[in-house]
């Protein structure tokens, strides 16, 4: 790993709306990656909600920033886990998610996918390999 | 503050972002550069044009570096890259160039 280089892994539980945490997290990923860290978000619990695909805003009169996680790739934040079991305990799929790829730099810009869906022991491991792991 | 335009008056916060984004036309955004001490040139449009795309599919202006990298991959490195950019807006290309668009500061911004 490179000098000064640390792993951030953002955890995000919360459902999109109701509280700010979940467009707070995602202002401080987008701060945080003018700093050149290894960054990752984590989705679980109710924070799958905030990957869900055609989210309409308008009656509840706030802003829908679920296409702002489209434009993580440009920000070089290119892993997003998704906890398996706590989509199905809510009914979703990867389906129902939106898709949110990036492109490689390092492979001739080809584009891939971001969200990876991991089981709940999986995602312990990631966060296991983090340095710092900040909760929203 | 505020701009105006055709005789009408356009909202902005202290700095002189706009307020209300539907406000925006390419008027207004003249009358913003020129109050920026911008004159606007098809590079600046460029420039500007891109950044109300970015908005318009991502809802967020995208920090300096991102938008100097992609107008590197869409106009080439002629055009993206730091000493140009900061000859076309001298106050910062994300910074005066949202300003003009009519979008929020990026975010980060200070």
């Amino acid at each position: 790993m490179e000098d000064g280089v640390k792993k951030f892994l953002y955890v995000n539980r919360k459902a999109p709306y109701g509280t700010i945490y979940a467009l707070e997290a995602l202002e401080v990923v987008l701060i945080g990656a003018a700093f050149d860290q290894d960054v990752s978000l984590a989705f679980l619990d109710d924070g799958v909600f905030q990957l869900t695909k055609a989210q309409d805003t308008k009656e509840i009169g706030v802003k829908n920033f679920s296409p702002t996680f489209r434009a993580l790739g440009d920000y070089e934040v290119t892993k997003l886990y998704v906890e398996k079991e706590s989509l199905d305990e809510r009914g979703l799929t990867a389906d129902d998610l939106q898709e949110i790829t990036y492109e490689d730099e390092d492979d001739d810009w080809a584009e891939k996918p971001s969200i990876i869906i991991v089981s709940r022991s999986e995602m312990a491991d990631v966060m296991a390999g983090q340095d710092v792991i900040l909760s929203f | 503050m505020s701009y105006e335009v055709d005789g009408q008056e356009i909202a902005t916060d202290e700095e002189g972002y706009i307020t209300d984004l539907s406000d925006w036309t390419p008027e207004l955004a003249e009358v913003i550069a020129k109050a920026e001490g911008v004159e606007m040139t098809d590079e600046h449009w460029a420039v500007v044009n891109f950044l109300r795309d970015y908005y318009e599919e991502y809802q967020i202006a995208p920090a300096v570096r991102v938008l100097i990298k992609s107008i590197k991959k869409s106009m080439g490195p002629e055009v993206g890259n730091n000493k140009y950019m900061y000859e076309l807006f001298p106050y910062g290309p994300a910074k005066q160039a949202c300003k003009i668009a009519g979008l929020p500061k990026p975010t980060g911004c200070v």
